[in-house]
């Protein structure tokens, strides 16, 4: 077992399923000499040679769509989006085909295909560089979303999206990219897609966060516990879609209360989904209205402003004690 | 105003007398290869042939060797105030001021120009401060509330999408008659991204006065020039869309000089757009989240040195005499306490308290009530804070 930073698990995953199988191949841009700017793929090229590690030119939708003709042809390509806000150039290739080939083609050409992109703010950033669009690819049907809050869990989320029969969007939330570290196995394995984590187990109420605001839920639980003495439970989603519906109702069902937090812009944003979700399943379970903690309906502020924009462990803790004194 | 614009091509036309022998006629295109013609200033200092030097007086090339110290200045100055973590992530420009200064002048006062992120110097010659500048590389939005009278537009991050606004608003000033032409600046790297031929396309079909000006400084981030395109030169790519395209020296600002103002000329005169390539470098790194020793050679950014833009105009000035050792100095002096006092005036704007209604404020004419709702949610959160924070102070 090795300490490795979110990060490094990037690379390792990476790594570890180009090694089990030469059909993965990577492209994107600064991802071979360079490394990616993250250096993500640190090493990689010198590994694995230009022909499965390539720097490609300037071109987002250039390296989606080719990537999807790979991909279509037989090949398991990873593409890096080098950040959230360079994404749209691809949308189309993304929205229009990578998500639809199954369907238009009636499931005889698929599309396995993992786009990897650094998203989140908490970097002090120059514009384009902190969003976070996850909701945009969670609305198209045919996408899977996987967003990973930890070392151990990117490393077995990005294998099990690499081996995935269908387009994968694979959002690494960077604030955390150097965070902290943790124990991550070597070599092989997987966190299947789909399946959620429980962070903190609790009783009086359900905290649901993925990537970057985990640890901001966490905080948040333990500031309910100390403070207030309110038992939090905290579900790390892992994948918005498919989504763990199981975990979701196990734990609501047990606590009645539920609060979902996410980093991006409120309106039409993931949260939505889940506070509807919750509501035509098990209203009558509920004892509160469900909170949701997010950001204000503006683009991220460069830099100076930033703190108070994104949700922090303050802001959840007071949707906490809405829902609990409701 | 047609006969005024049929004066300036005809013009425009005498004024490029030399550079036409140097046509590609099968290619249209204007293939001068470095260190034979499209340079003037030679990199001692000399000129290539007398009679290519553009018609600038001698305060004005003075002038412009003050703005390419300034610019300088500035650059160093923004990295030390960025490894001080006093502003944020920074874009150098050192190499390249040849290019941004001698395009930005070609401009006439109506033009505008549409820039990327690396263009500092482009941009304070057309009227932007560096206080507004250093603020926005420092985080704070109103750097880029560009003043009135400024042609300038916003800083666009998102890599060749700002060439097709630059179409649009020359397009747009075509149609209502009025004598505005646009530069936009890009890197080699754009050329690599659909809306750079997007917008070659639609200025070629609807002959918008555009100039696109592609800084071609061999790398993007990492990405060696090569790697973008199979194609000899970025300036050829014009011929695809029916435009011209040059490709220059841009270290050498008598030559980026006189290519631009060709260009500015034949827009203004209704002869569509044009392509130009500088080619330049980039002393430092990508950004400051950068580090060039991965990808390039010290012996390559050495030897790049040697064709420095600031230097052969120095040489030039003082072959003239027009130009000496104590004026020199004095300029890096004066430069030097210029941008500091914008440094000082920026950390006074730095400084002052600022209210959160500016995350919301811009984001329609009127807000609605979603944001003032998330507004007011947020300011009541800070003063809950602010009384929680007292509370337990007062504990302590
Ligand atoms: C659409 C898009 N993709 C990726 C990036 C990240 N990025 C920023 S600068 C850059 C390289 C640009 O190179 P070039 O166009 O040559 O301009 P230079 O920085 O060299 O002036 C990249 C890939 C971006 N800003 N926008
Ligand atoms: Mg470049």
């Amino acid at each position: 077992m090795a300490q490795l930073t979110l990060v490094q698990a990037v690379n390792d995953g990476l790594r570890t399923a180009m090694r089990a199988d030469d059909r993965v191949v990577l492209l994107g841009e600064d991802i071979g000499v360079d490394g990616g700017v993250f250096r993500a793929t640190e090493g990689l090229l010198q590994e694995f040679g230009p022909d499965r590690v390539i720097d490609t030119p300037l071109a987002e939708s250039g390296i989606v769509g080719t990537a999807i003709g790979m991909a279509v042809y037989g090949l398991r390509p990873v593409a890096e989006i080098q950040f959230d806000g360079f994404l749209p150039p691809a949308f189309d290739q993304i929205v229009s085909h990578a998500a639809r080939i199954r369907w238009r083609s009636r499931g005889r050409f698929h599309v396995p295909l993992v786009i990897r992109a650094p998203y989140g703010g908490g970097i002090r950033a120059l514009e384009h560089h902190s969003e976070s669009p996850e909701a945009y690819y969670a609305h198209t049907p045919g996408l899977k979303v996987v967003i990973p809050s930890n070392p151990y869990d990117t490393k077995g989320l990005l294998i099990a999206s690499i081996r995935d029969p269908d387009p994968v969007i694979f959002f690494e939330p960077k604030r955390l990219y150097r965070a902290f570290r943790e124990e991550v196995p070597e070599g092989d394995y997987e966190v299947p897609l789909g399946k959620a984590r429980v962070a903190r187990d609790g009783s009086d109420l359900t905290l649901i966060a993925w990537g970057s605001m985990v640890p901001v839920a966490l905080q948040a639980a333990e500031e309910a516990e100390e403070r207030d003495g309110v038992s939090v439970e905290v579900i790390d989603l892992r994948t918005l879609v498919p989504l763990d519906w199981g975990t979701i109702a196990q734990s609501v069902e047990k606590t009645g209360r539920v609060v979902v937090v996410q980093e991006a812009p409120r309106t039409g944003g993931f949260a939505s989904e889940l506070i509807a979700l919750i509501n035509d399943k098990l209203l009558l379970y509920l004892e509160a209205p469900v909170q949701r903690v997010t950001a204000p309906d503006t683009v991220i502020p460069l830099g100076r402003m930033e703190d108070y924009y994104l949700p922090d462990a303050g802001r959840v803790l007071r949707a906490i004690r809405k829902a609990v004194t409701f | 105003m047609a006969k005024a614009r049929s004066k300036a091509k005809a013009k425009a036309e005498v004024e490029v007398e030399l550079f036409r022998k140097h046509k590609d006629e099968k290619k249209g295109l204007w293939t001068w290869q470095l260190k034979e013609f499209f340079q003037i200033l030679r990199e001692d200092g000399t000129l290539v042939d007398e009679r290519l030097k553009p018609p600038l007086r001698d305060e004005e090339l003075i002038e412009l060797y003050r703005w390419m110290i300034r610019a300088r200045t500035y650059d160093e100055r923004a990295l030390a105030l960025q490894r001080q973590g006093r502003i944020g992530t920074y874009a150098p420009l050192s190499g390249q001021e040849a290019a941004q200064a001698g395009s930005a002048y070609a401009l006439e006062p109506q033009d505008w120009l549409f820039p990327s992120y690396r263009e500092h110097l482009a941009m304070a010659m057309r009227g932007l401060s560096w206080v507004q500048l250093l603020m926005y590389w420092g985080g704070l939005e109103d750097g880029m509330r560009i003043p009135e009278g400024v042609n300038v537009f916003t800083v666009s991050i998102p890599i060749a999408t700002q060439l097709l606004h630059a179409v649009g608003y020359a397009w747009a000033a075509k149609m209502r008659g009025d004598d505005v032409a646009t530069i936009v600046y890009f890197g080699d790297g754009g050329t690599s991204e659909g809306d750079f031929h997007e917008a070659l396309n639609f200025a070629g079909v609807f002959q918008t006065p555009t100039i696109f000006f592609c800084q071609n400084n061999q790398y993007a981030i990492s990405v060696p020039r090569t790697r973008q395109t199979r194609a000899e030169t970025l300036a050829q790519k014009a011929i695809a869309y029916g435009l011209e395209g040059v490709q220059v020296d841009g270290n050498d600002i008598m030559a980026v000089y006189k290519v631009t103002r060709w260009a500015v000329e034949k827009a203004h005169a209704g002869g569509g757009p044009t392509l130009i390539e500088a080619i330049t470098y980039r002393y430092g790194h990508h950004t400051t989240a950068d580090d060039w020793t991965r990808y390039r050679s010290k012996e390559e950014v050495e030897e790049w040195k040697q064709r420095d833009p600031l230097k052969r105009l120095r040489l030039y000035l003082e072959g003239q005499g027009l130009w000496d050792e104590a004026q020199e100095q004095r300029a890096w002096e004066e430069a030097k306490a210029e941008v500091a006092e914008a440094v000082q005036e920026y950390e006074r704007i730095r400084a002052q308290e600022r209210d959160v209604e500016e995350i919301f404020k811009y984001m329609y004419a009127e807000m609605p009530w979603h944001l003032r709702e998330e507004l007011e949610d947020l300011r009541q959160y800070l003063r809950e804070r602010a009384r929680e924070r007292e509370l337990e102070e007062g504990e302590a």
